[in-house]
């Protein structure tokens, strides 16, 4: 019986970390660029695996907190690493903000002004996480001020509701664009705001997978889907 | 009000004829499951009726094409269980009834003292014995002033000293009545009813007046519940039975060759161990077989027919199941009809 | 009956399930904060709303939740029997599922949102939108153990009611009501719980703005981004207010 439990175990992965599995703990914005990233690092170190968490910020720092092992941590901003406590983070990619409306523009949404209609239904993030403090720093370059009709934990909450049409329009970033049935609106670059992305890595196995997003072929990816460079 | 009802209840295999005149009392007396409170549960429209019609004077409870709701048939049901309202008090209960109605719901109080129970008026149900709760639940079938009244072994769930006073309490009141009365006491039957209907099985297997089916019950049922022993023969001469327990004379006049049956009650046989001498036509020999108490006697049954002693007897004659006895009956004692 | 000596054993670990995560809960809490955290602007809005809602929505849960655990337990159609598993679709559904639903039926392009816009209402992103949500999801709370008080109680009562020439009205409101009067206040509690405890409905469907729809439930989740402490602080609080909210009412069952 003792025999069948250790197995289990083991199988389960509760034995302990991995020689060859790297933990990465990423935002989740970053699903799609770093998806394919870890690929990328797969095929170029083969024989290791890559697993990523994607999640919230609050919730990568709780878990980390908790003693959650990760080798990296990708942050969609520069307080959420502060928070995480890493050292030596750097930069890796930036996320500017825009503006999304339903296909077909129900709402008439020209630019940022328009938003403070109060007839509009609008719909951002809450300023406590990453996507929602840039939200503010653009409502506050262009002296608008926004008629949310709610304020989301989640970016992708902020997309799902303008791309099924229950809101007239959303502020998310710019590199969720291509990701749903949704128009861009642009919001001009005087006003906008940027998120720096930061990553740091813990151990050896660690930095070797940060390295990879920092190549040539990691950022393609990044531009690829909408990031800009760091 | 007179009630006439004729219906089937299949799944049950209940199929019954009934009829109560004016202001009369029927009984329906029978064993457990032989369909009595099915009865009462279709007359009052608990329970619906596969064929049959039934109806009180000219207005037709139900039928092929009608059916009435429980509400509208201005019956009362009165069960076993008093089933008071637990969240109102005695005179609660009795204001529903009237309330129901739309009545005046100061009646109430009377008709409370009507059955001993004014001094209940503000006590809970919870708070009531079984005897006082029945009363309360009288009361309330009272004040809902039914064309009939139906009560369904009213008297079961009581002490008999209890049951007694609330049978006393019945009376008047059953008097002037259209009521149907379930029960299995034939003492209620005898006490409270006019006319008494046997069921057995889910069939009515006699009925008449509650003396004629007591004094001269056709079936072995009919006589056991009133106490009767019943000994089927062939007449062997106009107050002659031959029956396999042996030959039996009695008050009858019956053609030889006839299928008929003795009828006597169990006190009127007397018990010996050695044939008795003396004025007893009719000795039998046989075999105790049980000895059961019925209140003050002790009923002794034997192979052949059944004798009530009283305990003393019992003891002095030391009797025992197994033991080999005579029975002796008057003839004056039995009763002999055609079958 | 008395109770096994054995059967403390699982029983008191599941008392420990329940109890070891408020313990933990409690010891995170910073005390010297806490009165400031639990009196800020953000958290009474989200006091106030969560309140409001989970009581309106328990009075909605009353409202038609009594007439269906009546038909269900009660009523002679057959097809009833049939519907029955229906009810308990949003206990199973998860509460994020549930919300989509909602939006799918009184979202601005749902199946009876266009009719509501047309009527110049729009129920998304208000607070109608959280009694909404929050009806939907403690409904089958109220309905189940009230309809599985009244199979207890049996049709006993009501039938004698019915005999007395009561008509049905009557028999419900004097009869069936008043001796199902503590069932209705422990489901009517239940759905208040559940109502106040309720998150991924009232997320996707209503949205999250401060007064309008962020319940307290919502305002942790948001809290929890910059400030744990107040997340803890207000978790304690929604603890503290269903504890006695439940408390309270069940207390007068044990004295009725």
């Amino acid at each position: 019986m003792n025999r069948w439990l250790l197995a289990g175990f083991l199988l389960a992965g509760c034995g302990g970390p991995d020689a060859n599995t790297v933990t990465v703990f990423a935002a989740s914005s970053l699903t799609a660029p770093f998806t394919q990233i870890a690929d990328i690092y797969e095929q170029q170190h083969p024989g290791t695996t890559v697993a990523v968490t994607f999640a919230g910020s609050a919730d990568l720092v709780a878990q980390l907190e908790q003693g959650a092992p990760a080798s990296v941590l990708a942050t969609a901003d520069e307080a959420t690493m502060a928070k995480a406590g890493w050292a030596s983070p750097q930069p890796f990619a930036t996320n500017t903000m825009t503006i999304v409306v339903p296909e077909g523009n129900p709402g008439e949404v020209r630019g940022i002004a328009d938003l403070s209609n109060p007839d509009l239904t609008v719909v951002i993030c809450a300023p406590q996480v990453p996507c929602g403090a840039a939200t503010v720093a653009v409502e506050q370059a262009a002296g608008v001020d926004i008629a949310a009709d709610s304020e989301e934990s989640a970016v992708a909450d902020v997309l799902g509701k303008v791309s099924s049409g229950q809101a007239d329009a959303g502020i998310v970033y710019e590199s969720d664009l291509g990701s749903a049935a949704v128009t861009g609106v642009v919001i001009p670059d005087a006003v906008n705001a940027t998120n720096t992305y930061l990553i740091a890595a813990r151990d050896a196995r660690g930095r070797e997978f940060l390295d990879t997003v920092a190549s040539e072929q990691g950022q393609q990816v990044l531009a690829d889907d909408g990031f800009g460079p760091p | 009000m007179s009630l006439i009802a004729s219906f089937t209840v299949s799944d049950r295999d209940v199929s019954v004829d009934l009829a109560v005149e004016n202001q009369a009392t029927l009984a329906i007396i029978g064993p457990n499951g032989s369909g009595k409170s099915t009865v009462l549960q279709v007359l009052s429209g608990l329970l619906r009726a596969d064929r049959g019609t039934a109806a009180v004077d000219a207005r037709i409870l139900f039928d092929q094409q009608t059916w009435l709701a429980p509400h509208q048939r201005r019956l009362a049901l009165l069960a076993q269980q008093p089933r008071l309202f637990p969240r109102m008090t005695a005179l609660g209960n009795v204001e529903f009834a009237l309330r129901a109605r739309r009545a005046d719901r100061h009646q109430a109080m009377d008709w409370l003292e009507r059955v001993a129970a004014g001094d209940l008026a503000h006590r809970r149900p919870a708070t009531l014995s079984g005897g006082q709760a029945q009363r309360v639940a009288i009361a309330r079938a009272l004040a809902a002033d039914p064309d009939v009244l139906l009560l369904d072994e009213p008297l079961a769930a009581l002490d008999p000293s209890v049951a007694a006073e609330i049978r006393h309490t019945l009376r008047p009141i059953l008097a002037g009545r259209t009521t149907v009365l379930v029960t299995h006491e034939v003492l209620d039957a005898a006490l409270l009813a006019d006319d008494l209907l046997v069921m057995q099985g889910g069939r009515v297997v006699e009925c008449g007046t509650t003396t004629t089916v007591m004094s001269n019950p056709r079936t072995d049922f009919a006589a056991q519940m009133c106490g009767l022993n019943l000994v089927r023969g062939v007449a062997a001469g106009p107050d002659t039975l031959a029956s396999n327990v042996g030959t039996l004379t009695g008050l009858g006049s019956l053609r030889a060759g006839q299928q008929a049956v003795a009828a006597f009650a169990p006190a009127a046989v007397g018990v010996y161990r050695h044939p008795p001498h003396g004025s007893p036509r009719n000795v039998v020999p046989a075999r105790i077989t049980r000895l059961t108490p019925h209140g003050q006697v002790v009923r002794v049954g034997t192979d052949a027919f059944a004798a009530d002693l009283t305990p003393g007897a019992v003891a002095e004659l030391g009797l025992h199941p197994d033991l080999a006895v005579f029975l002796a009956v008057k003839a004056a004692e039995i009763q002999l009809y055609a079958a | 009956m008395t109770v096994p000596r054995w059967i403390y054993l699982p029983a008191g670990v599941g008392a420990l399930l329940i109890l070891a995560p408020l313990v933990a809960l409690l010891t995170r809490v910073d005390w010297a904060t806490l009165p400031a955290l639990l009196t800020s602007p953000a958290s009474l809005a989200a006091l106030g709303l969560s309140v409001r809602t989970s009581a309106l929505a328990t009075l909605a849960c009353l409202i038609v939740g009594v007439p269906m655990a009546l038909v269900l337990a009660r009523s002679q159609i057959r097809m009833v029997a049939w519907l029955r598993p229906f009810v308990l679709l949003p206990l199973v559904l998860p509460p994020v599922v549930a919300g989509i639903a909602l939006l799918y039926t009184f979202g601005r392009r749902g199946l009876l949102g266009g009719t509501f816009e047309a009527l110049g209402l729009q129920i998304a992103f208000s607070t109608t939108a959280v009694v909404l949500a929050q009806t939907f999801v403690a409904l089958p709370f109220l309905v189940l153990s009230l309809e599985s008080a009244l199979r207890t109680l049996g049709p006993g009562y009501e039938d004698v009611a019915a005999t007395l020439g009561a008509r049905p009205t009557l028999v419900l409101a004097r009869v069936t009501i008043p001796t199902l009067l503590p069932a209705v206040v422990t489901g009517a509690v239940l759905a208040f719980a559940r109502a106040l405890g309720e998150f991924g409905a009232t997320i996707t469907f209503a949205g999250s703005l401060q007064g309008v729809t962020r319940t307290l439930p919502l305002e942790i989740y948001l809290q929890r981004e910059t400030d744990p402490d107040a997340a803890v602080a207000l978790s304690l609080l929604l603890v503290v207010v269903a504890v006695a909210v439940i408390g309270l009412a069940t207390r007068r069952i044990g004295h009725a």
